[in-house]
């Protein structure tokens, strides 16, 4: 396996499990508060459209010149990278409060427990489409993800095998506990999935606007580390900052 | 009409999100490299040199705007 395909799988790994650790707080929610007939038909029928999406888009992926493939692709996955690095450094640096599936959970939950009961063709609607919504929303970055950094990288079945491995882990793991995963470092993964976004975005666009990178493939490595400092840079500097703007406000108070 | 906005709001919030000026300046910069590429250039430096710029740009406005 070389470099590419190993960080392919990864980034699917990494990203898709993000995704679906969402979707399944967002299904046992929806479950709890509304029962599981309902929220798991939700979920079947968001897989359904999921599984339509990817038949439909993942062999007319294949059929595009390599090269304009990965411009586009390329270009899509810096403009999403740098929005999930973007989220990820304010996190870290502490001008935007972390993620917190417990607390996610809870609303969720309150949410769904104080809607009123309408059934239609046997389910409770509201859980249906809130495990529907969730799961086809979150779905849809795990969609996207695989089939662009599997058909840039030239092998879907390598990113559907890394976005599989996460499903099997996710669900495997929530329906033994039963619980949001709260203890799943999600802050850092995103952290990690936005510098890998980004990484391969900066990568496929320069091939796909026909530069060539020094070193060839060697230079993958080479931008991942760029990214890494300076994602590590902004932090420090925005948590330096952070931190003189609350301690001036204590000095003022 | 409605349903069709929605649908494009959708698309926007999903591939744009927070901050279009990222999605704008990424643009530039790629079209910069393809520019310089077809000119027999080396252009491999543009977005490595644009893409942290970028980011930095943004993160200020969103601690701005917060």
């Amino acid at each position: 396996m070389s470099t590419g395909d190993a960080f392919l799988v990864l980034s699917a790994f990494l990203a898709s499990g993000v995704e679906f650790v969402e979707a399944l707080t967002i299904v046992l929610a929806a479950g709890l508060a509304r029962g599981w007939r309902s929220a798991l038909a939700g979920l079947g029928a968001a897989t359904v459209v999921l599984a339509v999406i990817v038949a439909a888009l993942g062999p007319a992926l294949t059929k595009i010149p390599i090269d304009a493939l990965r411009l586009v692709v390329g270009a899509l996955l810096l403009v999403f990278g740098l929005q999930w690095l973007r989220k990820a450094i304010l996190r870290a640096s502490g001008y935007k409060a972390l993620h917190d599936e417990d607390a996610i959970f809870a609303r969720e939950l309150a949410e769904a427990e104080g809607a009123a009961h309408v059934e239609r063709a046997g389910v409770d609607w509201y859980g249906f489409t809130l495990a529907f919504k969730g799961v086809l929303l979150e779905g849809l970055e795990v969609v996207f993800i695989v089939l662009t950094f599997g058909s840039a990288q030239g092998s879907i079945p390598l990113a559907a095998a890394g976005a599989a491995a996460a499903l099997v882990l996710v669900a495997g793991v929530g329906v033994a506990v039963r619980a949001p995963l709260a203890r799943v470092p999600e802050n850092a993964t995103k952290f990690a999935v936005g510098v890998m976004l980004t990484t391969f975005g900066i990568f496929w666009s320069v091939e796909g606007a026909g530069a060539d990178w020094p070193g060839g493939d060697a230079a993958l490595l080479g931008v991942l580390g760029f990214v890494v400092l300076f994602s590590f840079l902004f932090v420090r500097l925005l948590r330096r900052e952070r931190r003189t703007q609350l301690r001036t406000a204590e000095a003022q108070a | 009409m409605n349903w069709l906005r929605r649908f494009g709001r959708f698309w926007w919030d999903f591939v744009i999100g927070d901050d279009w000026l990222v999605a704008a300046c990424v643009a530039i910069a790629i079209g910069a490299t393809a520019a310089l590429a077809a000119a027999d250039i080396a252009a491999w430096w543009v977005l490595p040199l644009a893409v942290p710029l970028v980011l930095w740009l943004s993160l200020r406005r969103a601690i701005r705007s917060a």
